[in-house]
């Protein structure tokens, strides 16, 4: 799909919106619908689009390997990390209360970066499951 | 919905069986729209009739795009599922109505989720990232297991190769 001009302006077109939308459902999602795993699934499309588009070679050199796996794990730690730190502050494993001198604000604290932690954890998985199958059919042509 | 999964069922054509699970996921996301479940929705659009159906086609690319011939009639695994949906079709009579305040699960714990010590608008957040954090903790290591599997599968056939940089760079 390489050569086809319309899908490569359309494409040029959308994906920055794809990924501004993606960025939108991440952080609204205290307060409309939407959130991490959502937001995760959203980018990871969008670079999915970008490398039909325009190859996976050329998606690998703006979104490398090891990003993506360096996403996948310190997603889960950033998760866990929220938790150790509420345990730092005296509080219970995974308990937000104790993150801001106001509970509520630190819970919404909390919920942002457990938040974050889920987004970076699934676009991560996406990303790899897709390189891992465009890569082998590369390999076996 | 129920043409898209007959058609689904009957199609030899993988191609079209992948555009046609798709086609179901956005109608099953319209589904979940009108039943006020915004949150599932989108994730059932995105997850369900966008990338999956990517991973599918990545995948219908490594193999024929024929079905290949059952070996055996479909009898037993209809008449099992057949018999498994009436079961639970017979159960579901047995459950509070639809929408009825008094039901249960609006009893129990929903009560106090409602009331929102969190205080934040979207309750479902809340839900998910504060009181069952503990859940989403686990689906999140699933998740990371699950990415985590298919590279320790797929990822053998380099090995040689980065042996090789590893010694290199030492």
């Amino acid at each position: 799909m390489k050569n086809d001009l319309v899908l490569r302006v359309v494409g040029k077109l959308l994906i920055p919106f794809i990924l501004l939308f993606a960025l939108y459902v991440q952080f609204h999602g205290d307060f409309g619908p939407g959130g991490g795993f959502q937001a995760g699934v959203m980018l990871a499309a969008a670079i999915v689009f970008y490398a039909l588009i325009f190859g996976v070679p050329a998606t690998q050199r703006a979104v490398p390997e090891w990003l993506v796996e360096t996403m996948l794990a310190s997603g889960v730690l950033i998760y866990a990390g929220v938790g150790l730190a509420g345990l730092l502050l005296g509080g219970n494993f995974l308990d937000y209360f104790v993150l801001d001198k106001d509970p509520v604000h630190g819970q919404h604290r909390g919920i942002f970066w457990v938040e974050a932690g889920v987004a970076t954890t699934v676009a991560g998985v996406m990303l790899k499951i897709f390189y891992m199958f465009a890569m082998r059919g590369r390999l076996e042509d | 919905m129920m043409v898209s999964v007959v058609a689904l069922a009957r199609s030899r054509n993988l191609f079209a069986a992948v555009v046609l699970s798709g086609v179901y996921s956005f109608l099953m996301a319209t589904v979940l729209v009108a039943l006020d479940a915004v949150d599932v929705a989108m994730t059932e659009a995105a997850v369900g009739a966008g990338v999956s159906t990517v991973l599918l086609l990545g995948a219908l690319h490594l193999c024929k795009s024929e079905e290949a011939k059952p070996a055996h009639r479909p009898w037993l695994p209809l008449s099992v599922a057949i018999g498994t949906g009436a079961l639970l079709v017979y159960g579901s009579f047995g459950m509070p109505e639809f929408s009825n305040p008094l039901a249960p699960i609006h009893q129990h714990v929903v009560p106090r989720y409602l009331q929102n010590e969190v205080d934040l608008p979207n309750v479902v957040t809340a839900v998910l990232a504060s009181f069952r954090g503990y859940d989403t903790l686990g689906e999140t290591t699933v998740v990371f297991t699950a990415g985590a599997g298919i590279i320790a599968l797929l990822r053998r056939r380099k090995k040689g190769k980065r042996a090789e940089g590893k010694a290199d760079e030492k």
